[in-house]
């Protein structure tokens, strides 16, 4: 592995610095085929508010995989995870314009655990929800 | 609870092997937004010690869903899949699943709870290469709304 973080450079407490990461209609429609999880209420707006949503909302997996991105773009090796957990505490609503919602990802280094494994809390934000907590992932680097 | 306790500890038939494919990675890594050449180049990938290109962290979820859902679906077990939301999710790694893997995944209900009107279902999904190396296991917990 290549990651451009080391063990021995990282400082429990150390915070890492915030990344958005747009969510659109366009995003979760292309996440649907991906996925497999066609679920009405990740494309149709009519079906989300039928069920009590106030629209459509971001699949939890869409958001766990933006708080996925953020830790492997900052270990620089996406192959460097051990655990990777989150409750998903609040949906992420994508309304329907060209800007959709943002997920702003933070992290903070948690623990240094042994085996060269690192533990970084994290936490997603979007508009003035916590959209993830006990957000947590484990990564061993070189 | 309208959800059967009694269906802890079960476990479903592993899953037909599922082959990842260079295609499959790419297109999931398009949909979240991900740019990182390590899911679509394998010189890249190679270049960083893997046998070809490998998967996002969250990507094991297209399989384990499929076999968890073998749990979830289970008529016995009582869940009225309309009111279920995703609570958590988590996964263990032993290595990133990589192109050309042919896995299965099993699935194990590993607990059920009740939370005032809610009802909480784990599954554990192991997923293994068909010669039965552990890639990663999945923890997913699904959350039932207002049974009763």
């Amino acid at each position: 592995m290549t990651a451009t973080v080391k063990y021995a450079d990282v400082t429990v407490g150390a915070e890492l610095p915030p990344v958005s990461y747009p969510a659109t209609r366009l995003s979760l429609v292309k996440y649907c085929g991906a996925s497999g999880d066609f679920n009405f209420i990740h494309w149709n707006e009519r079906i989300a508010r039928s069920v009590g949503l106030p629209n459509v909302i971001a699949h939890g997996m869409f958001t766990m995989a933006q708080a996925g991105r953020y830790v492997t773009d900052w270990a620089g090796d996406a192959g460097v995870l051990v655990e990777f957990g989150v409750r998903f505490s609040a949906p992420v609503v994508v309304p329907d314009d060209d800007t959709g919602a943002t997920i702003e990802v933070s992290g903070t280094i948690e623990e240094k655990l042994d085996d060269n494994r690192v533990a970084v809390a994290l936490t997603a934000r979007s508009r003035d929800a916590k959209v993830l907590t006990r957000a947590r992932a484990v990564v061993r680097l070189p | 609870m309208a959800v059967n306790t009694d269906y802890i500890g079960r476990t479903y038939p592993a899953s037909e092997p599922y082959e990842v494919s260079r295609v499959k990675i790419a297109e999931f890594a398009t949909a979240i937004g991900d740019g990182n050449p390590l899911y679509r180049e394998r010189a890249a990938a190679q270049a960083a010690g893997y046998p070809d290109v490998i998967a996002p962290p969250t990507f094991p979820i297209v399989i384990t869903m499929a076999a968890s859902s073998a749990a979830i679906g289970d008529p016995g077990l009582g869940i009225n899949y309309a009111m279920v939301v995703h609570g958590e999710q988590s996964f263990t790694y032993s290595r990133p699943l990589h192109a050309g893997d042919v896995v299965t995944a099993q699935s194990t209900i590993s607990n059920i709870r009740a939370v005032g009107s809610l009802t909480m279902v784990t599954t554990e999904t192991r997923i293994q290469t068909v010669d039965g190396e552990h890639v990663c296991t999945g923890y997913g917990t699904l959350v039932e709304r207002g049974a009763e």
